[in-house]
């Protein structure tokens, strides 16, 4: 799994990972945090419409070995949530940046964008911590 | 008790080991007023002498196996069949520690789930966790999830429930900076009113039922009420009357907590008892303690495990959303033996029995000139009566013939000295209510003209309780 950053995404140092989509942003958990979790059980989403700053927890993640929170990556507002993930959270394993997917966010500045991590910058902090 | 021998070298060693001089510095913290001193027992008696000595001063305390007792209010003396202590009695369950590697206890791990499964049915609900302490804490657990549910930081709660329950949260509430609403309204609940005091920022609303003086609440308007505002339900109940009484799942409560205490567990100065807590399916995350679940090992064979503890202390500690991470393990034995040896037709009668007999006394004692039922309301297995005279009066007369009294209100709260409250059990019989009866009758002629007086203050005192 370790290795598995696609290039047209942007990541932070907690493992989140964005993709652009017009003026709006979609995240989840990169497949080197899933790994690290091991079975995710549950998702614990946010409400759509509420608004957090960068850095805020908006949800948790639950695999069978622990909680963590969700960072959202930029500030900005929920559009949607993954229902999906409500029936089975497994995806964020099995296809963390495709169906796993968490959210869709409007970023207050889409240029925040930019700002985060490449995948080579991202790579770089998963084998310091591997 | 076994005859336990130490000589005085002994003794002296264990004082050394704990760092005290002499037997009576243990006791040093007692005042010594209260200290009544060694039992004077002259020289030169034997062994015999002594030990009728001995239960001739014992048989001077007031106890439940020689003296009828009409006191409840939260905890109730119930028939505990011979086999629950035999089952509770194994050094198996008995000296066992906490299953901290808890796989490797599939025994207790299966009596939890047991225990859980007869919980969860017999609230109506989903889920049950595998106990905690006392019913206080667990409702005050079941606060917290409701303040974590909804993200609001307001309890409302009416003074049915126990008061004791009610001072504990208090002391939660108040550290955690959260607000507390008391509803003060005697006897039995007006949904109405109830209403009025909720608001779009209360998380919860809790409710007793039967309450504290006995009266059973209007629970499904109650929950409606709760609902409108945006606030669950939180009821808190006594398990036996759960087999005649709707239960809490059935009129929409979102959680159910309660004492364990009458089933199968001996009344012993205040404990230890049993937290009962369930919860509707969404909130299992939200349930503190520990859970167990069943599932398959790798050969296909059902076992046992803990399970969603990921929220615990031990787990992630600043996440958690609650200190307990252990349960009363053998009082919930207690309670699973008790419930399996009664099953649903041995239940719904003590419910039954309890239920005639307290309806039998309300008869008889409220056509007692001077006393009269403090509520008009159905009522389970006690009821509140209202009495000429403060009912401590009332309850060292009854004293006085050998009878243990009421739980007199003047204890809960000023202003409600002429209430009390009456229990009756499966164990009462009708010859005790009876005498109860014809020893009131006796008492309240020779109180008459004080009584008099009495009663009209009483009329307009109502209190907080």
């Amino acid at each position: 799994m370790a290795g598995n950053f696609p290039d047209d995404l942007r990541y932070t140092a907690s493992d989140e990972w964005v993709r652009r989509e017009g003026a709006e942003l979609v995240s989840g958990i990169t497949a080197f945090a899933s790994d690290q979790l091991g079975d995710v059980v549950y998702i614990q989403l946010p409400d759509t419409g509420k608004h957090f700053a960068k850095g805020d927890p908006f949800g948790e993640i639950e695999s069978v070995k622990a909680v963590s929170d969700l960072y959202l990556p930029v500030a900005g507002e929920i559009v949607a949530t993954n229902q999906e993930l409500d029936q089975n959270p497994g995806l964020v394993n099995d296809d963390p940046y495709g169906r796993g997917w968490i959210i869709r966010l409007r970023p207050d500045n889409l240029a925040d964008f930019e700002s985060l991590l490449d995948a080579s910058g991202y790579e770089q902090s998963t084998t310091e911590r591997a | 008790m076994s005859y336990l021998p130490h000589t005085p070298g002994e003794r002296q060693e264990m004082l050394e080991a704990i760092g005290v001089e002499s037997v009576d510095d243990l006791f040093a913290n007692v005042p010594r007023d209260l200290l009544s001193g060694p039992p004077k027992i002259p020289a030169g008696l034997s062994e015999m002498e002594v030990l009728r000595l001995i239960d001739g001063l014992a048989s001077k305390n007031q106890d439940l196996e020689h003296r009828p007792s009409f006191l409840g209010a939260g905890a109730y003396l119930h028939y505990i069949p011979s086999a629950v202590g035999a089952v509770t009695g194994r050094s198996e369950f008995y000296t066992s520690y906490t299953p901290y590697q808890a796989e490797v206890s599939q025994g207790t791990l299966q009596v939890i789930y047991e225990y859980q499964t007869m919980i969860a049915e017999l609230t109506g609900l989903d889920v049950s966790n595998a106990s905690l302490y006392d019913a206080a804490t667990a409702m005050v657990e079941a606060s917290t999830m409701a303040i974590n549910e909804t993200g609001r930081g307001k309890i409302a709660i009416g003074t049915g429930v126990h008061p004791e329950y009610r001072a504990v949260l208090r002391t939660y509430m108040t550290g955690q900076g959260f607000e507390l609403t008391e509803i003060d309204e005697p006897w039995v609940s007006d949904p109405a009113s109830v209403g009025q005091a909720l608001d779009d920022t209360t998380a919860g609303l809790i409710v007793q039922s039967p309450n504290f003086w006995g009266a059973i609440e209007p629970m499904a308007q109650l929950s409606d009420v709760a609902h409108a505002h945006g606030a669950l339900l939180i009821a808190v109940v006594n398990p036996i009357s759960l087999s005649l009484l709707a239960p809490p799942g059935e009129y929409g409560a979102d959680l159910a907590v309660g004492c364990g205490q009458p089933l199968g567990i001996p009344l012993q100065y205040g404990g230890p008892y049993l937290g009962m807590i369930a919860a509707r399916s969404d909130l299992v995350r939200r349930l503190p303690g520990r859970i167990a679940g069943a599932t398959v090992d790798k050969q296909g064979r059902r076992g046992y495990v803990l399970t969603l503890q990921a929220r615990e202390q031990h787990i992630r500690r600043e996440k958690a959303t609650s200190n307990i991470c252990t349960n009363h393990a053998l009082m919930a034995l207690a309670a699973t033996v008790y419930l399996s040896l009664m099953g649903k037709e041995g239940l719904r009668e003590v419910a039954n029995l309890c239920l005639q007999k307290a309806h039998y006394a309300a008869q008889l004692v409220s056509a007692i000139p001077g006393l009269s039922m403090a509520y008009d309301a159905p009522f389970f297995n006690e009821f509140t009566v209202q009495t000429p005279v403060p009912a401590t009066e009332v309850n060292r007369f009854l004293l006085s013939r050998d009878i243990v009294g009421g739980y007199d209100l003047a204890r809960a709260a000023p202003g409600l000295d002429n209430y009390l409250i009456l229990a009756f059990t499966e164990m009462t019989t009708r010859q005790e209510i009876d005498d109860l009866a014809a020893t009131l009758r006796d008492l309240l002629p020779e109180q008459a003209s004080a009584g008099s007086q009495a009663a009209l203050q009483g009329a307009g005192t109502r209190g907080k309780a």
